[in-house]
């Protein structure tokens, strides 16, 4: 009886695709000419399913780094990263990352730049429906036989987005993807995120430089030192949304954010 | 009709045409030296005779008659017109080079046999061994067909391997380093021993010719491939196939067909060669039993072949390229 239960409520929940991560004593070095350069420096930090994560830093502190050891491209020098409590030791298109870059494939059109995560696993044929869905989401309809050259940087980084989305991810893994916008397309495509994980409700984790960004979208916003990086301090963004810029709470958070990174306002 | 239409009409009656330029010009400058040519062949006596030389002068007067034609009725615009003024100058300069040339040997004697020919001494070949010659067309293309083609899967295979592997790399590259420099041709001696038959020996020279190119460009191109690019694949859930299917082989393309371009000059200019190892037909065996035989003006005629052949696969290459990479045009 409660195990049907449960079967019933995971059949009609509304997509229950988010995950919890957990960061525990993560450090992190590369092998630069025989010399090891630390990065990252006992990082601890759990993010909740289907919180939204903002991660601010000096730049080359390793914030990248870090995302990059969370998707599984990379594996952590020291510490573990756990998913839902199993070990995240390889790459899985449940947790995708966008790049700042939209590295779009040059060669093919957007359609099929969106539907490579389905081609790579052998589930394209059943599921072609799912690209042309998640084009629709972010408002590239039309545009599905063009190819990237063709594309405008914001739409260049939506097509980028459609690839991530199609796979349904459970974490959205999102390297300061807005950060070589122009800024009315950021501030449009920050909108547009927004709404999108608030559907969708997966867990993000967003790397930026902009502090505005951060407070805007995150629901906690975690500030890394100079590298090797360790967290230095943690802001909870306590506001509903969607959020206004000029709101006084945020407004305030964004100078007190400010004087952490070391710029006094 | 209008008092300053008519005006203009009775005063200056080529303002009065509809826009573009009626009169193709370089046409009768195209015109005047075909007619040249004709005329010079057909009105002078010969010093050295090499034949054909009335079926030569027919030939360059329908030329010349085209041009006229072409030059009053061409249309005022559009594409053809277009390609009519690009080639211009290229006609004019073509009448004046054969007049030239055929003055200069049949009608003078300045540029003497046997190490010259005229124009109408190559008209006289095709006229006279045109079937030889197709046969011989048709051997150096199968030849060349079966050794390009050869050389640029072998080729584009290794060098995927070698540009994604990296044991394949480890043993391959100095290999590759080692022979890509050596011609193809220094290898015959080795073919006649470990190749049954002269042709596969042949075969196996023009594939040589081909695909080190093919090879080293793809090898590269598969090398330099943005990292970025197999990381998102993997993140996706890419396995190893898919990153060099769907990704390397791709990015790598244009790459590889540098390679295949210059493998296409290479494999040409050792057919040559490759035909006299025993064959009995193709071009190459054709110019090097006229050369023995100090038929030079069928030499130069299978030259004039060889380099209209060469430069038709090339277009061939050209218009692969252009549907294959397409989606480059954005970046170059």
């Amino acid at each position: 009886m409660a195990s049907q239960t449960s079967a019933l409520r995971a059949a009609s929940a509304p997509a229950a695709q988010n995950v919890a991560i957990d960061i525990r004593g993560v450090s992190h070095s590369f092998n630069l000419r025989g010399s090891a350069l630390a990065v990252l420096d006992s990082i601890d930090l759990s993010v909740a399913a289907g919180e939204f994560v903002a991660l601010l830093g000096p730049s080359g502190c390793g914030k990248s780094t870090l995302l990059r050891l969370i998707s599984g491209l990379d594996l952590p020098t020291e510490g573990s990263i756990t998913a839902d409590g199993a070990i995240i030791d390889s790459p899985d298109p449940s947790r995708v990352l966008v790049f700042q870059d939209p590295t779009l494939f040059p060669w093919t059109t957007v359609w099929k730049n969106a539907a490579t995560g389905l081609s790579a696993r052998g589930v394209l044929d059943e599921q072609r429906s799912r690209v042309d869905d998640a084009l629709r989401l972010v408002g590239l309809n039309g545009f599905e036989r063009a190819y990237p050259h063709q594309l405008s940087g914001g739409m260049a980084q939506r097509a980028s987005l459609a690839r991530a989305l199609v796979n349904d991810p459970a974490l959205l893994l999102l390297d300061e993807p807005l950060g070589k916008l122009d800024s009315l397309t950021r501030l449009t495509l920050q909108g547009e995120l927004l709404s999108l994980w608030r559907d969708k409700r997966f867990t993000a984790i967003l790397v930026t430089h902009d502090v505005e960004e951060a407070v805007l979208l995150s629901s906690r916003v975690i500030v890394l030192s100079e590298r090797p990086a360790h967290i230095k301090a943690e802001f909870a963004v306590d506001l509903p949304y969607p959020r206004h810029r000029d709101n006084p709470v945020l407004v305030a958070l964004r100078r007190q954010i400010l004087g952490t990174l070391g710029h006094e306002t | 009709m209008s008092q300053a239409t008519q005006l203009v009409r009775s005063v200056a009656p080529s303002l009065a045409r509809p826009i573009g330029r009626p009169l193709w010009t370089p046409g009768l400058y195209a015109t005047a030296s075909w007619a040249a040519a004709a005329i010079v062949t057909k009105a002078l006596p010969d010093v050295i005779a090499f034949g054909s030389s009335d079926l030569f002068a027919v030939l360059v007067g329908v030329g010349a008659a085209a041009f006229a034609a072409l030059a009053f009725a061409s249309p005022r615009s559009g594409r053809f017109r277009e390609t009519l003024d690009y080639y211009g100058p290229w006609f004019i300069a073509i009448g004046v080079w054969l007049t030239l040339w055929e003055f200069s040997t049949a009608k003078t004697g300045w540029l003497p046999k046997p190490f010259f020919s005229a124009p109408t001494g190559l008209l006289h070949v095709y006229v006279t061994e045109w079937q030889r010659l197709l046969i011989c067309i048709g051997y150096s293309l199968r030849l060349w067909g079966l050794g390009f083609g050869l050389g640029a899967i072998v080729g584009y295979a290794a060098g995927v391997a070698l540009g994604w592997s990296k044991p394949f790399a480890y043993w391959g590259m100095p290999i590759l380093k080692l022979i890509g420099p050596v011609p193809a041709t220094a290898w015959i001696p080795v073919t006649f021993y470990f190749f049954p038959t002269t042709f596969d020996a042949s075969l196996f020279i023009v594939a040589l010719a081909s695909g080190i190119p093919v090879t080293i460009l793809t090898a590269s191109g598969v090398g330099s491939v943005n990292r970025a690019y197999y990381d998102v694949g993997l993140n996706l859930g890419a396995k190893p196939w898919y990153l060099i299917s769907r990704i390397a082989i791709p990015a790598a393309l244009l790459h590889t067909f540098v390679g295949l371009f210059m493998g296409l000059y290479y494999s040409f200019a050792v057919l040559v060669v490759a035909e006299i190892l025993g064959s009995k037909y193709g071009l190459g065996w054709y110019i090097q039993f006229q050369t023995n035989y100090s038929g030079y003006a069928n030499v130069y005629a299978t030259i004039v072949i060889m380099a209209f052949l060469c430069a038709g696969l090339v277009q061939l290459l050209f218009f692969a390229r252009k549907r294959l990479l397409g989606w480059q045009e954005g970046f170059i």
